[in-house]
């Protein structure tokens, strides 16, 4: 994974545009959620934040120095509790709306 | 693994994202939404590990595994009614770790490369993940700790706050320019503006209290994803980009909501100004002297003798006496005798959105008998009684009447409009507003004085040996 610390000011166009673009995806999607599901909504929207995983998992496995290997740890363990407690718990509330089905 | 085929799984990642939100839209399709979303989680993780600057998978391994372990405990041992804390929780993990991500790979980079090589885009973004990070972290940990009531609940306020908050705010700013303009000095820089942005988390999130929680919560939910965003910066990956940006959008839109369904600025609510300002207005003495009308279980159950139809009005004290499976089945009795109940959501109902749902949920109610509050206000002049337990300032009607109350222009729940109203409630204590309720000292309000659990259970005994 290439680092913005080496790109120039067009990369970070390109990455703002994504930026843009997926807040308008973001609003359009978010905005058909009913008021009944906003918690699993928070919970499960979440667990998509816990992304940051992946940033995390890079570090911790280049090992460049003890003090990121130990940042990247710390970091990776966190990510994860945001993955797989937000996933988990929202499966558990979705159960709880479905069952009547 | 090649680069591009790592962010050709990316993407594939980020439209399950979508995907997996999109069918959040109905409760029917919501269970396969959330597994499409994990689905797209576990694909970036694996496509990540095959990346050839891996190269060790140790702590890797040890990490995934803490993290999964601490996640899966959680989330299963935590009980719905604890879901406002358990969220918080999780936005202050998320934003944590693009604090520690941001700083690593900052240092990374300055370690492989002269610091003056590195771009000023670099730094702005590894900045800005440092500061709506930590804010994230402390402020979810503060927010946390007051649902979980290790901290009083109660807005913390003090002379000055604000201007202590924008001059922490400037601080971190001013620290992110130096850092940008002396790359050598970076990771000093970083850390100092971390330590300013965790006492600026700290500071803004404890003026916030009790009923305004949905609102800290829902923010803190737009930082988490904020934070990805900035860290997508950072790294130049675009599915952090893309699926921060969801999250971040998704966090914007409940603020807006619950900031509108409390008729409030959102700075009106970052700053705690509601509940110190109970001077004006009338006393409780004023509305309630000589009104108030208390009624025992047997005389509530005689009023559902001649009712057709039923609304039932959960607040934040269903939450805290636990007392939705005792609804559940007063609901099924009440049912069985041809009488039909409904029951009416506020918004900001409970301590974050969709609390009050998610409970009653839990207790097997059919999420169709859940209305929103625009849908069932112009039934409850067709309601025979509107039973409201532990909610008070969503069904004050001063909001209405009163131009001078703190909460008047909120909408509410027009209780006062049913044929009659049974209030169940600890005592006559004002709500988080601070106010006197002149809904209870109506004519045809009947005060249920109980916890919320034990007097649905004692109702539902009285209506049985009726």
């Amino acid at each position: 994974m290439e680092c913005l610390a080496a790109s120039g000011s067009e990369a970070v166009v390109g990455l703002l545009t994504i930026f843009v673009l997926a807040m308008f995806v973001g609003f359009e999607v978010i905005t058909k959620v009913p008021p009944t599901l906003h918690t699993p909504l928070m919970s499960g929207s979440n667990a998509i934040s816990g992304i940051t995983i992946i940033g995390a998992l890079i570090s911790a496995g280049t090992r460049y120095s003890a003090l990121t290997t130990i940042l990247a740890f710390v970091a990776v363990a966190f990510a994860m509790i945001n993955v797989v407690g937000g996933f988990v718990v929202t499966h558990r509330m979705l159960g709880m709306f479905r069952r009547r089905d | 693994m090649h680069a591009s085929l790592i962010n050709f799984a990316y993407l594939v990642a980020s439209v399950l994202f979508i995907f997996g939100l999109r069918r959040l839209s109905h409760p029917r399709t919501a269970v396969g939404g959330n597994l499409v979303g994990s689905l797209g989680m576990l694909l970036a993780i694996l496509v990540t590990l095959l990346d050839r600057q891996i190269a060790s998978y140790g702590i890797i391994l040890a990490g995934l595994i803490v993290g999964s372990l601490v996640g899966v405990v959680l989330a299963v041992r935590v009980p719905m009614t604890g879901m406002p804390q358990m969220v918080a929780l999780l936005n202050g993990f998320g934003g944590g770790a693009s604090v520690l991500v941001a700083g690593a790979a900052m240092l990374e980079s300055l370690g492989m490369s002269a610091p003056e090589a590195v771009s000023a885009q670099f730094f702005v973004a590894t900045a800005a993940s440092g500061i709506i990070g930590a804010v994230t972290f402390w402020g979810s940990l503060v927010a946390f700790a007051k649902l979980q009531e290790i901290m009083r609940g109660n807005p913390i306020v003090f002379r000055g706050q604000q201007v202590v908050n924008v001059a922490l705010l400037l601080l971190a700013l001013v620290l992110s320019v130096r850092l940008t303009l002396a790359p050598t000095q970076a990771p000093q820089y970083y850390l100092l503006i971390v330590v300013v942005a965790s006492v600026l988390g700290v500071l803004v999130t404890i003026p916030i209290g009790g009923a305004d929680m949905p609102v800290a919560i829902a923010l803190l939910n737009s930082y988490s994803g904020l934070a990805a965003v900035a860290t997508g910066f950072v790294l130049s990956n675009n599915i952090l980009i893309i699926a921060g940006s969801l999250v971040g959008a998704s966090g914007i839109i409940l603020t807006q909501i619950m900031c509108k369904a409390m008729n409030r600025s959102l700075l009106n609510v970052l700053s705690g100004a509601v509940g110190g300002s109970a001077a004006t207005g009338p006393s409780a003495d004023q509305v309630y002297a000589g009104k108030i009308k208390a009624a025992s279980a047997e005389e509530v159950a005689m009023l559902f003798d001649s009712a057709r139809r039923v609304v039932i009005v959960p607040g934040y004290g269903l939450a805290v006496s636990q007392a939705q499976h005792a609804v559940r089945d007063l609901t099924t009795l009440l049912e069985a005798r041809g009488i039909e109940v409904e029951f009416a959501i506020h918004p900001v109902a409970g301590r974050m959105p969709g609390h009050m749902n998610v409970l009653l949920a839990e207790a097997d109610i059919p999420y169709e008998k859940l209305k929103e509050m625009d849908e069932i206000n112009p039934s409850f002049a067709q309601t025979d009684v509107a039973v409201v337990i532990g909610a008070n300032d969503v069904v004050n009607p001063a909001a209405r009447t009163d131009p001078n109350s703190p909460i008047a222009g909120m909408p509410i729940l027009d209780v006062d409009k049913a044929r009659t109203v049974v209030v169940i409630k600890r005592s006559l204590s004002p709500g988080f507003a601070g106010i006197p309720n002149p809904l209870f000292a109506a004519d045809h309000t009947l005060m249920y004085f109980a916890d919320g659990k034990k007097a649905i259970l004692d109702l539902i005994a009285a209506l049985k040996a009726a």
